[in-house]
């Protein structure tokens, strides 16, 4: 009996478990699947909370519906994984063995490491929206928001769903306007990028749309530190900006579980082969999802396409034949734009996100780097995609490569 | 891309400036770059340009966050020596790719 054991049962480690267990023998292969916590969260639904959109309930649902029979479930914190020795130590002295491992324990937010942010204004008058925790504090606080200065800001690179911060200023501005508070409100996007996204094509489009929505976007702006008395955000070459309230995207950094095994980089995430999604350190060790530090967007949607690539891999390691999938590290992002309107990102490690339609060249229905409401039903439906179609491994109709079909070569 | 003679020594440069070929680069060549940018290397500079170009060369992706925990010098230093865009310009100065954050 052979083992696979998987670390993190969220969005990567559930796919991965499903589609194991659908393929692999019985009688042969054993999988394991190890998370401390008990509660799967939706996560792209968080940035609809703030809004009273969406609430708690919207979000949740036991993790152990989406873990397969045949696969077992173990509840724990990982101590430390033993790559030299195929050990996985848990945190109760339990000793885990492995053919192969999967490590899909992801990214969180550290706002600890940023001085003066978890200080006395945390969950005040500064709230993150990518936990459950944040983005509830924040809906209840701007239900009687008076209005004033509203800065989003993004604390470093990378970060989970680098549209999200664009997404929650666009509802943001939808959502005081609604309220007849438009006017009292003045929204800031601060960023560390040159520009309110990394890749040009679609920076012009974000831009704009920021611009339409009278949203002032600051780039280059590296945070340092929180001044909670005087309430400003100062950079480290001592640029200030006012906040009345501040809503921020943490520096995130792998799991401390990576740190302690000796595997991660300088923020915890796993030097991963970006094609095949081998570790560089263990042949035996795979890395997906948020988890790796394989240069492409932290999201769901990386994940999955990952997934279909890491499977083929895995298959071929198992039966020690070299490994022939290449991931192109394609993302596809729906992004929030407010007014029932939504845009669509589709790109990879070296096609940047250019307008066309999606998934059907010339047809669509949904239209790249265009506000539709198509769009946003695209963001509605996939909810249910998510919790019925994506986590339990099924096919879904998106390559996992990315296709030129649909798009158009344009430049700036 | 445009070729041109710095320092005796003929570049291949991309549209933003940034050398195409880190075996391109020299000291001379680095004074010569920083000077089109209105800045003045010395030692200090220069430590953190050897860094960049072995990370470079070793093939991790950098980050101001990576220069500042590498005891070089701290993120606000690094700052002092790169006002207005620290990765950006030491990158150029080092002769090795423009740093792309990878969303």
């Amino acid at each position: 009996m052979k083992d696979i054991l998987i670390l993190g049962a969220g969005t990567a480690g559930t796919m991965m478990a499903n589609k194991l267990r659908n393929t692999l023998e019985y009688d042969e292969w054993r999988i394991t699947i190890v998370d401390q916590y008990k509660t799967h969260y939706y996560q792209p639904g968080f940035l609809f909370i703030p809004f009273g959109i969406y609430n708690k309930q919207d979000v949740i649902k036991p993790k152990s519906n989406f873990i397969p029979p045949g696969v077992k479930l173990i509840y724990s914190e990982i101590d430390k994984i033993e790559g030299e020795n195929n050990k996985v130590y848990l945190q109760e002295g339990r000793v885990l063995n492995y053919d192969f491992l999967i490590i899909a324990t992801g990214t969180q937010t550290c706002p600890e490491e940023t001085p003066g942010l978890k200080d006395k204004l945390w969950y005040k008058d500064i709230f993150d929206f990518y936990t459950i925790e944040g983005s509830i504090a924040l809906q209840k606080h701007l239900k009687d928001w008076k209005g004033g200065k509203l800065v989003m800001c993004i604390s470093e690179l990378p970060y989970k769903c680098p549209v999200a911060p664009i997404e929650f200023v666009c509802l943001a501005e939808a959502y005081f306007a609604k309220k007849g508070m438009r006017d009292k409100v003045d929204i800031t996007y601060v960023t560390p990028m040159p520009g309110a996204f990394t890749k040009p094509v679609a920076t012009k489009m974000l831009s704009e749309l920021l611009t339409e929505k009278n949203i002032k976007v600051i780039p280059d702006f590296y945070l340092e530190k929180i001044d909670n008395d005087n309430k400003k955000l100062i950079s480290y070459d001592e640029l200030e900006i006012d906040f009345d309230l501040l809503t921020i995207v943490p520096v995130n950094m792998g799991s401390e579980m990576i740190e302690r095994s000796g595997m991660g980089d300088d923020l915890n995430f796993v030097p991963t082969n970006k094609h095949t999604l081998q570790s560089d350190q263990f042949e035996n060790i795979f890395v997906i999802g948020d988890a790796a530090n394989i240069p492409t967007s932290k999201a769901g949607s990386v994940a999955h396409f990952a997934s279909e690539i890491l499977f083929d891999n895995l298959m071929s390691a198992i039966e020690g034949r070299p490994l022939l999938a290449k991931f192109d590290g394609h993302a596809n992002c729906y992004i929030e734009t407010g007014y029932g309107k939504g845009a669509l990102i589709d790109f990879n490690y070296d096609t940047e996100p250019l307008p066309g339609t999606f998934p059907l060249p010339g047809i669509g229905p949904f239209g790249l780097l265009k506000n539709t409401k198509i769009n946003h039903y695209g963001k509605v439906i996939f909810r249910w995609i998510y919790w019925h179609i994506l986590l339990k491994g099924k096919e879904m109709p998106i390559e996992a490569d990315m296709t030129m079909a649909g798009k158009k070569r344009v430049t700036v | 891309m445009t070729q041109i003679t710095i320092a005796g020594q003929s570049v291949d440069l991309t549209d933003e400036g940034y050398l195409t070929d880190a075996s391109q680069w020299n000291k001379e060549v680095a004074v010569e770059l920083a000077k089109t940018e209105g800045f003045e290397l010395g030692d200090d500079h220069f430590k953190v340009l050897d860094f960049l170009r072995d990370a470079h060369a070793k093939g991790e992706t950098l980050t101001i966050r990576k220069v500042g925990k590498s005891g070089i010098v701290d993120i606000k230093g690094l700052y002092k020596l790169f006002p207005g865009g620290p990765l950006k310009f030491s990158s150029k100065f080092a002769g090795i790719p423009k740093p792309t954050s990878c969303v």
